[in-house]
């Protein structure tokens, strides 16, 4: 078990430039996550460089407590876009 | 990670066009996502091999390792790391799937 708290936290000192981070709680078990990450840095990388990104944030969460994570990752633009 | 895994991953990745490293099998998929993946491939008409981490301790670790991606499942084609379930769906969804599968089985 994480808090979703924790997971923001991690993502948003290892990734500073982090424009929005939505963590939900799939199970009410805090360990079933669902993560939308928006940040420029994720401009010029495929899809898996960007999850890796995020999960190198998470490190040992991602091992144990977090049992799975559906994770979006957007730019900013594409991230405007999807939202209208 | 050992030379010796980081060959075995090799020898499978190079012996099948298509390989998905998922909990469970083909038939019985043992997770939502890897069920998710199994579906996605063969409404793409994928030929494909499995591998069932649950049952490798030591692949489940290696391929984590070897994809600095820690979860299952874990797609790979023409022995390129595509992604887990989320960006094989996305990629389904956009009609970009069909054409990496198509490719390598030589259908493109």
């Amino acid at each position: 078990m994480v808090e979703p708290e924790t997971l923001e936290q991690r993502i948003r000192s290892a990734m500073p430039d982090v424009e929005l981070v939505r963590i939900e709680d799939l199970t009410g078990t805090k360990d079933h996550y669902q993560a939308v990450v928006v940040s420029p840095s994720f401009a010029g990388m495929t899809r898996v460089e960007q999850h890796q990104s995020v999960y190198r944030a998470l490190g040992e969460l991602m091992a144990g407590p977090v049992h799975a994570l559906a994770l979006q990752t957007y730019t900013p633009e594409a991230w405007k876009k999807k939202n209208g | 990670m050992d030379d010796q895994l980081r060959q075995r991953i090799e020898e499978i990745l190079g012996s099948h066009k298509i390989v998905l490293f998922m909990k469970g099998t083909k038939s019985f998929p043992q997770c939502g996502f890897s069920a998710t993946v199994v579906e996605v491939l063969k409404r793409v008409n994928a030929d494909f091999h499995t591998v069932n981490i649950l049952q490798d301790a030591d692949l489940r670790q290696g391929m984590k390792d070897y994809a600095s991606w820690p979860t299952f499942p874990q797609l790979y084609v023409d022995g390129r790391f595509v992604g887990g379930c989320d960006i094989v769906r996305d990629m389904y969804e956009g009609g970009e799937l069909q054409p990496i599968v198509d490719k390598a089985l030589g259908r493109a």
